[in-house]
């Protein structure tokens, strides 16, 4: 906390943006990694928001991350007899990542983070230009 | 209003506290603007104005003023989580008060100069 609250705030809501950003990038990097169990699969990512008073202002609210959750979905089973990860029946699993809700979940991530750097530079600009009133 | 800054700033002193405090809980609702279940808030500016210059209004001070002039703004487009910020309506409500508040930061600004003025004599 300190006697400019809407750094904090803008701040932790560009970190939170930040991580969200993250798992996209890991869950698009991901998409393809097939492993021979169903257990191993890789799991998308997906963060949980929620607004944390910043400082003993209540009605401040910045953005937390409370937890990154896994996501429930079954992996998809293929058959590639072929592949050296495959089992013994010759299936592969792969998760069952959505490429284009990602890229969508991306583009509003960016967007929240801009929004969020805008909302930053305007209050740094009006704080300069209190601190020089009178020169 | 007894101190003698606040009386010689008058109420764009004021107005300018009370301006940055409605900026404050905007960026909150930017931020917020993914964040499930978050209601929009906002400040009625001419409401806080009045309680701030009113001596017997009850309330403590500019904090008390502002906080008592908070509400919560329906969203036009409400979503799933609960969450009623509007983006675009956010941003543009922001732009507004960072105009306001320079308007007020101006005649701060003038106030502050004329006295300079007066104290430097040139």
């Amino acid at each position: 906390m300190s006697n400019l609250p809407i750094f904090d705030v803008a701040g932790s809501a560009m970190n939170a943006q930040s991580v969200r950003l993250s798992t996209i990038a890991s869950n698009m990097a991901n998409a393809d990694s097939v492993s021979g169990t169903p257990e191993a699969t890789f799991r998308a990512l997906q963060p949980v928001f929620s607004a944390e008073a910043v400082g003993a202002r209540p009605e401040l609210a910045g953005v937390r991350v409370t937890e990154v959750t896994q996501s429930e979905a079954a992996p998809i089973k293929r058959y590639e007899p072929g592949h050296p990860l495959a089992d013994g029946e010759g299936y592969v699993y792969a998760p069952d990542i959505d490429p284009v809700a990602q890229m969508v979940d991306m583009i509003s991530a960016s967007r929240s983070y801009q929004a969020n750097v805008e909302v930053f530079n305007t209050a740094k600009d009006l704080a300069m230009a209190t601190l020089n009133m009178g020169r | 209003m007894t101190e003698p800054t606040s009386s010689f700033l008058g109420i764009h002193g004021t107005a300018l506290a009370l301006r940055e405090q409605r900026l404050q809980l905007l960026a909150t609702n930017m931020a917020n603007a993914d964040t499930p279940g978050y209601k929009a808030q906002d400040l009625d500016f001419n409401r806080a104005l009045n309680a701030a210059m009113a001596p017997t209004a009850g309330v403590d001070g500019l904090h008390g003023a502002a906080q008592a002039s908070r509400f919560e703004r329906a969203s036009s487009q409400p979503s799933l989580d609960g969450n009623t910020v509007d983006g675009e309506r956010e941003q543009a409500t922001f732009a507004q008060a960072t105009l306001e508040y320079r308007a007020s930061l101006s005649f701060v600004e003038s106030k502050v100069r004329s006295m300079l003025t007066a104290i430097t004599g040139q």
